[in-house]
C-alpha cells in the first residue's frame, strides 16, 4: 500500500506506459536499449573501421596521398561544427531536466542548425569530387573510385594510383554512413523539438530528448575517429 | 543510483573547450613528422575526446551498472573484431601488396 502511495503522484503521468512500475523503471529501460542499440552501431561501424586498418596498413603511401587531397581545413571546421551540436545537444537535455521548455526548443533547433551545416560543408566537399565525373569531359580531378578516376591529377609518387581508389572508396563509404546517420538525425530532432514545443516534456519525464541526445553524440564520436583518420595521414 | 543526475550546464561547456582544445592539439600534431607516432597520438587524442562525450555529453559517469556493462562489450567486441582480423592479415606468408 505504501509502495502503490509512492508511485501514485507518478502513476498519473501521461507518459507512464502500464508495463512499467514508475517512470524511473521506463527512463532506464529506454536508455539500456539505446545503448544496446549504440553497442550494435559501434560494430556497424567497426566492419568499416576494420577495413580501413587492413588497407592502411598494406598501402600506407595510397592512404596518404589520398588523404592529402582532402582539405584538412574543411575537416577541422566541420569538427567543430560537430562538437558544438553536441554542445547544444547536451545542453537541450540539461534544459529539458531543468524544466525550461523554450531554451530545449532552442538548443535542438541550434542542433539542427549546426548538423545542417555540416551536411552543407559535406555536399561542397562530394561535390567537388563527383562533379568532375559527370558528363563526356575529361574528368580533370574526377576523385570517384571506377573508369573515370583521374589519377594524374593526384600528383603522387611512389603510390600506387589503384590503391589511392581504395583510399576514396573507403572515404565515400564511411564519411556517407556518417552523413546518413546525421541525414536520419534531423528529422527525428525536429519531432523532438516539436513535441519540445508542445510541453510534452518536463524535469520528470524527457526520456526521448535524452534518447536523441546518444544518438546524436553516438555520430559525433564516429567522427572524432573518421577525422584524423580520412583528413590527416601524414604530415602535412 | 539510478535517478537521473542533472550536471551543470557549466561541464558541458568545459568538455566542449576540452573537445575544440583536443581538436587544435590533433591538427597541430599533423604538421610534424614523428612517424608512427603520429598515428599513437592522433588515436589517443580521438580516444580521449570519445571518452569525455561518453562520460559527460552522454552521461554514461552517472548512469547505471548495465549500462556500463553494455559500454564495456561494445568497446571489448570492437576490439575482438579488429585484433583477430589483423591476426589474420599480418600473419599470412604473403601480403595483400604482393596479391595487388
Amino acid at each position: 500500500m505504501s509502495e502503490l502511495a509512492a508511485h501514485a503522484g507518478e502513476a498519473h503521468h501521461e507518459a507512464l506506459q502500464h508495463h512499467f512500475t514508475s517512470l524511473e523503471q521506463q527512463r532506464a529501460a529506454s536508455s539500456l536499449g539505446m545503448w544496446v542499440f549504440i553497442a550494435q552501431e559501434v560494430l556497424f561501424f567497426g566492419g568499416l573501421f576494420a577495413t580501413y586498418t587492413v588497407y592502411r596498413h598494406a598501402y600506407p603511401e595510397a592512404f596518404s596521398a589520398g588523404s592529402h587531397h582532402l582539405s584538412w581545413k574543411i575537416g577541422f571546421f566541420n569538427t567543430l561544427v560537430l562538437i558544438g551540436s553536441s554542445l547544444t545537444m547536451a545542453l537541450g537535455v540539461y534544459s529539458a531536466a531543468i524544466g525550461k521548455k523554450n531554451r530545449v526548443v532552442g538548443f535542438i533547433l541550434a542542433t539542427i542548425l549546426l548538423g545542417s551545416v555540416f551536411l552543407g560543408v559535406k555536399y561542397f566537399e562530394y561535390g567537388e569530387k563527383i562533379r568532375p565525373c559527370l558528363g563526356d569531359g575529361p574528368h580533370t580531378g574526377c576523385l570517384v573510385p571506377g573508369a573515370r578516376f583521374d589519377a594524374a591529377s593526384l600528383h603522387v609518387k611512389g603510390a600506387d594510383l589503384g590503391h589511392v581508389q581504395i583510399y576514396f572508396s573507403l572515404y565515400f563509404a564511411m564519411t556517407g554512413l556518417h552523413a546518413l546517420h546525421m541525414i536520419i538525425g534531423v528529422p527525428i530532432l525536429l519531432t523532438i523539438a516539436y513535441f519540445a514545443w508542445r510541453g510534452r516534456y518536463g524535469p520528470e519525464y524527457h526520456t526521448p530528448v535524452e534518447i536523441v541526445g546518444l544518438y546524436w553524440h553516438f555520430v559525433d564520436i564516429v567522427w572524432i575517429f573518421l577525422f584524423p583518420l580520412l583528413y590527416l595521414i601524414g604530415a602535412h | 543510483m539510478s535517478s537521473e543526475h542533472v550536471v551543470s550546464w557549466k561541464v558541458y561547456l568545459a568538455v566542449f573547450l576540452a573537445l575544440v582544445a583536443l581538436t587544435v592539439i590533433t591538427v597541430e600534431v599533423t604538421g610534424h613528422d614523428f612517424g608512427p607516432f603520429n598515428l599513437v597520438v592522433a588515436l589517443a587524442v580521438a580516444v580521449t575526446k570519445a571518452t569525455l562525450v561518453v562520460l559527460y555529453f552522454m552521461h554514461a559517469r552517472y548512469s547505471e551498472r548495465l549500462t556500463h556493462v553494455v559500454i564495456a562489450s561494445s568497446v571489448a567486441f570492437l576490439v575482438i573484431l579488429v585484433f583477430l582480423l589483423l591476426t589474420d592479415y599480418l600473419s599470412r606468408p604473403w601480403s595483400l601488396v604482393a596479391v595487388g
